[in-house]
């Protein structure tokens, strides 16, 4: 028992901030908030237990529930494969046949690091304004522009190309991907008269399946995650007509605004579900496209 | 003489191949440098469109507010510091304030991720001892949960202890490593370093502190840089948390203040919007060029955002 102490103790020690903090700032809460999740709770009177009461609302009853997942889940599907495309074409293009990529990736990757702040959100709501400066390029090649922001067809798209704008971080993996990949792979499929296409196919989708998946993953999960370029550019309330009403948004609303925390719990407990339903069908069907290195022979 | 005749032959044809063979070198040598041109253009242009939003922002805000719309050019007709100079007072508070704020809550926060993130990367990456892998799945875990899912308790937990409308709800989970991630990157870079340091240091009587000290955080400044680096721009740019915790506008941090610019909005400061959205950039890309490598290669190795 004393050889067991002594030897744990040391790792213990160093490990006991991260402990304090996984319980009380992580496992804690979330079991609080499942439980408050079956609970009416307004932070003035205690919590009272109201059993299913507010999944039953959630899933049955609550409109903007449904239109909430309906955005987010549309953002999802447009902006991960748009972001990861640009940023597989982006990268393939500095992999290969140039000498000096120094400077492209930085500016490639400075949206990335910018894109989350207020700032930039404050400038999209701009660009895309009636008078932005979009519609002022597309008036240039005589096409009249929506209201991008204030349409609710179109203010998903700003997000969404928001989105695009930002694809440096993938791009950076990707690019450390390609540079694992053999080049006499190329070398040899070249000399057979392999078209490029097909060398795309056949080398480097496959040998980068491990990077993509990875990518992909991330990706998705961030995505759902998306809070305060949507805040911002709606206003704070999913305006216009709800098209903007991103699950976040709408959590913090219920939250903090009308201070339905057993609600906001309950909402927060099934995106938990969503995320973690997504990172494992991932992880499940990866097997059957991902094939990693050390597999092969 | 038939011989030599063949081999005349032979040897006009071998000019001949190595003709032909050099001929298709330049060719081939033409079509890659045409390649790389239209490669470089077409990047060009990428690049001009990736930075466009950027310059107008930037050129907006020293434009006059009647030039800013309707106008694509990157060159103000007139350089004007008036949107800086009265931005900076716009608001009922001061920008000074809120920027000190931002710096308080960065500094403190940069300082708790690298210290308790780097005490439990070290324990999981150097240190044996019962249930770590357990932990660690664990600690890999918590990557995944939506911030969305803790906050709501963590209010009320934090409510209750008297620290909203103070930076204690955002600045002591960061000294419990709250930020999980970092803790992977300095896991990753951790495990690289030869074994044989953590051994001969043991053997001379050197405790786990000191090895963690005196070899192990030596050794890993490119790590404990990047982690610095993406914490402080993190942290700068947070928005949900402060906009949660802090109510009073003395204690707001800058993407606070530069959202109270759009409840302003109708008594058209776009200009002074502009400039001070400018101004809280500015610390990122600085802290961007000058560490470009670090961050790059930070993502590299562990795939952050």
């Amino acid at each position: 028992m004393k050889r067991f102490f002594a030897r744990n103790a040391p790792a213990y020690v160093f490990l006991l901030p991260w402990l304090i903090g996984f319980f009380l700032l992580a496992l804690g809460p979330i079991l609080a908030s499942l439980y408050l999740s079956f609970t009416r709770y307004d932070m003035v009177s205690a919590p009272r237990w109201i059993g299913w009461g507010n999944y039953e609302y959630m899933f049955t009853r609550d409109r903007r529930f449904w239109k909430a997942l309906e955005v987010t889940f549309t953002y999802v599907a447009l902006a991960v494969p748009a972001r990861l495309i640009m940023a597989l074409g982006v990268a393939m293009l500095l992999d290969k046949g140039l000498r000096t990529i120094g400077l492209y990736r930085a500016i490639f990757y400075l949206p990335s690091l910018l894109g989350a702040s207020i700032a930039i959100a404050i400038l999209w709501r701009q660009l895309f304004a009636a008078d932005g400066v979009v519609n002022q390029v597309l008036a240039m090649v005589g096409i009249q522009g929506a209201s991008w922001i204030t349409d609710p067809d179109t203010s998903l798209y700003t997000l969404v190309v928001l989105a695009m704008w930002q694809f440096g971080s993938p791009m950076l993996i990707f690019l450390a991907g390609l540079r694992g990949i053999p080049r006499d792979l190329y070398e040899a499929a070249e000399i057979d008269g392999t078209p490029g296409w097909r060398q795309f196919t056949r080398i480097t989708l496959p040998l980068l399946a491990p990077v993509i998946f990875f990518n992909l993953v991330l990706q998705t999960i961030d995505s759902f995650k998306t809070f305060s370029s949507a805040f911002i550019i709606s206003n704070g309330t999913g305006a216009p007509a709800d098209s903007l009403l991103f699950y976040t948004v709408y959590l913090f609303n219920e939250a903090f605004k009308f201070f339905r925390m057993g609600y906001a719990s309950a909402l927060a407990w099934f995106l938990l579900v969503i995320i973690a339903a997504f990172t494992a069908i991932a992880f499940f069907t990866s097997k059957y496209w991902v094939h990693y290195e050390n597999e092969r022979d | 003489m038939k011989t030599s005749a063949t081999d005349l032959e032979l040897a006009i044809q071998m000019d001949e191949a190595a003709r032909v063979a050099h001929e298709l070198r330049l060719k081939r040598d033409k079509r890659e440098r045409n390649a790389r041109i239209l490669k470089h253009i077409f990047l060009i242009l990428v690049s001009c469109v990736m930075l466009y939003p950027l310059f107008w922002l930037l050129a907006s805000s020293f434009k006059p507010e009647n030039e800013i719309f309707g106008s694509l050019t990157l060159w103000p007709s007139e350089f004007r510091l008036d949107n800086y100079t009265k931005g900076w007072y716009a608001l009922p508070i001061s920008f000074t304030v809120f920027y000190v704020n931002s710096a308080i809550v960065t500094g403190l926060s940069v300082i708790g991720n690298l210290v308790s993130c780097s005490f439990a990367a070290y324990a999981f990456a150097r240190l044996n001892f019962t249930g770590r892998s357990f932990f660690f799945a664990l600690m890999m875990m918590t990557l995944m949960i939506p911030y969305h899912v803790v906050l709501i308790p963590q209010y009320v937990q934090f409510l209750n202890l008297g620290w909203v409308d103070t930076y204690l709800p955002l600045v002591v989970p960061r000294f419990l490593a709250s930020d999980a991630f970092f803790i992977f990157l300095m896991v990753q870079f951790f495990r690289q370093l030869p074994r044989e340091l953590d051994e001969a240091a043991m053997i001379d009587g050197c405790s786990p502190f000191k090895i963690y000290w005196a070899i192990i955080l030596p050794l890993s400044l490119p790590a404990m840089g990047t982690a610095a680096i993406f914490s402080l721009i993190w942290v700068w740019e947070d928005f949900l948390a402060p906009l949660i915790y802090l109510n009073d506008i003395k204690s707001y941090t800058v993407p606070l203040a530069l959202r109270l610019f759009l409840d302003q909005e109708g008594q058209s400061a776009y200009g002074q919007m502009f400039a001070m959205s400018v101004l809280s950039l500015v610390p990122v890309v600085i802290f961007f060029v000058l560490f470009q490598k670090l961050i790059v290669r930070g993502i590299a190795t562990s795939g952050m955002k």
